[in-house]
């Protein structure tokens, strides 16, 4: 045979091998480094890791686009909603004077917070876009805490790596790295476009993650905890199974 | 075709190893990709211009199919199930095994040269006239000829050199305009398309030239003779010489 192809095969097998071996780094890499995202097993966890690890790599420090005020939407998309509990509506009637936010797990101080004590902290505003999963979004502008000053000052101890936050509703939570938990746009929402946020969009309280599609922005906000693992709260989506609901960092 | 054994026996296969590979690989990846793509798109056939589009604002157009939403107005009185969660999963996956055999494929193709070979037109073919009678050979159906076989017409290098180095570098450049993480972290690859909506726009008619290249591909092949075609690019031990050597 010529020399010709046995280098092109040579070449051929390099490039493979590169290719495999390529993966097998990164996979180490991103355990290292704790790039692994919790949905990391399965078929589609290759998938996951990549491009998670390639966010936490590439975009653990950027901000989310803000926009300006011209280009807030003038009609904002509420998605559909699952039915109002008793609980809610019962606070509801009390105007929400009686909403708490509880903040436990691994914190020095676990508290409890009215929506006016919220207030009392740095107020933030910003102006981005909600991003739905299936393919529509809005701009406008929110309005409340960051969720980094309310973990500040409940100290958040160094074993905690996650923050899984909860709804009202019983079957709704999710949970988010700290890298987007202590990230500044991270906002514990409770007004909208200079008025109180809405029920439709959230309303009294809704954790906006702009950074992550829409799904991990969970409404009517009553609970958050800190953990080392979100082990069994990944996804409210599908609580049983991670690979049969939505993925768990939603960032693309 | 009569000349293929002949190929065979001189012991220069029509494709590399390298090549057979990456190329059954992205068919794999892309067909997940167009599957879990059709999916993702019944939760919201409707497109838009610009950076934001929902149901309550105007449609650039819409695709007149039900939707896996009840949010969506479709005009049909029933909503899909929804499949958005294995659809995405299986969306990004395969998204990032098409990048990286992607990558293999065009680092590999540079190194050995393969794209100047085999891919760009001789001087002499990049000519109108060079096209036209392509064209014209085409359309009278001839049979491809002795050089067809050794080598790639003038129509199909362009055609291969553009969905290699525009059709593919634009789908994945699209689709990372839509993610909300990477456009944190790089905001001009979304704001230079003309903002969120536009870059799912421009990712929806980039996808259709691409299945419309596959469409033609797969009947080109199984018109020319899809046997020895198929001998040509799946890895197999008997057409690799090498191994002998």
């Amino acid at each position: 045979m010529s020399k010709i192809s046995r280098r092109k095969f040579v070449t051929a097998g390099l490039a493979a091998t590169a290719g495999v071996s390529g993966l097998a780094v990164a996979a180490n890499f991103a355990k290292h480094y704790g790039l692994v995202p919790p949905d990391s097993g399965g078929i589609y966890g290759p998938g996951e890791t990549l491009t998670y690890a390639a966010q936490r790599l590439l975009t653990r420090h950027s901000l989310a686009r803000e926009f300006p005020r011209s280009m807030i939407s003038k009609v904002p998309f509420a998605n559909a909603m699952p039915p109002l509990n008793d609980a809610f509506k019962r606070l509801q009637g009390r105007a929400f004077a009686d909403w708490r936010l509880s903040i436990d797990g691994m914190v020095a101080q676990p508290a409890s917070l009215s929506l006016a004590d919220l207030r009392s902290f740095p107020v933030r505003s910003q102006i981005t876009e909600v991003v739905c999963e299936e393919g529509w979004s809005y701009v406008a502008e929110w309005i409340g805490t960051p969720l980094f000053e309310v973990l500040k000052a409940s100290g958040v101890l160094p074993q905690g790596r996650y923050l899984v936050y909860f709804s009202i509703d019983p079957d709704w939570w999710e949970s988010i790295d700290m890298a987007d938990a202590q990230h500044p746009q991270t906002l514990l929402t409770w007004a909208m476009n200079d008025g109180d946020l809405p029920v439709a969009f959230g309303g009294p309280l809704r954790l906006r993650v702009p950074r992550q599609l829409g799904y991990k922005s969970v409404k009517f906000v009553t609970r958050l905890m800190v953990t080392d693992s979100p082990k069994g709260f990944v996804s409210a989506l599908d609580p049983k199974s991670a690979n049969s609901g939505y993925a768990w960092y939603a960032g693309i | 075709m009569s000349h293929a054994p002949s190929l065979r026996n001189q012991g220069t296969p029509r494709h590399t190893l390298l090549i057979r590979v990456t190329h059954w690989i992205t068919v794999i990846s892309f067909v997940a990709l167009l599957v879990s793509g059709v999916e993702i798109l019944i939760s919201h056939p409707r497109f838009y211009w610009g950076e934001v589009g929902n149901s309550r604002t105007p449609a650039l157009f819409k695709i007149p199919i039900p939707s896996s939403r009840a949010t969506v107005p479709t005009g049909y009185g029933y909503v899909l199930p929804d499949q958005n969660g294995w659809s995405r999963y299986l969306h990004f996956e395969a998204a990032w095994a098409l990048v990286l055999t992607g990558l293999v494929y065009v680092i590999s193709g540079l190194w050995t040269r393969h794209f100047r070979k085999n891919l760009f037109p001789a001087p002499a073919d990049r000519t109108w006239r060079s096209f036209r009678s392509v064209i014209a050979k085409h359309l009278r159906l001839a049979q491809p000829d002795e050089a067809d076989s050794r080598s790639y017409n003038v129509l199909q290098r362009v055609t291969y050199l553009l969905v290699i180095f525009i059709l593919f570098p634009l789908v994945i450049w699209t689709g990372l305009a839509m993610s909300p993480g990477f456009n944190a972290a790089v905001p001009w690859a979304v704001n230079s398309l003309g903002g969120r909506q536009s870059a799912r726009t421009l990712h929806f008619f980039v996808s259709i030239f691409l299945v419309l290249f596959l469409v033609v591909h797969v009947a080109m092949v199984v018109l020319t003779g899809f046997a020895t075609r198929m001998r040509e690019m799946i890895p197999s031990l008997g057409t690799m010489p090498q191994e002998r050597t």
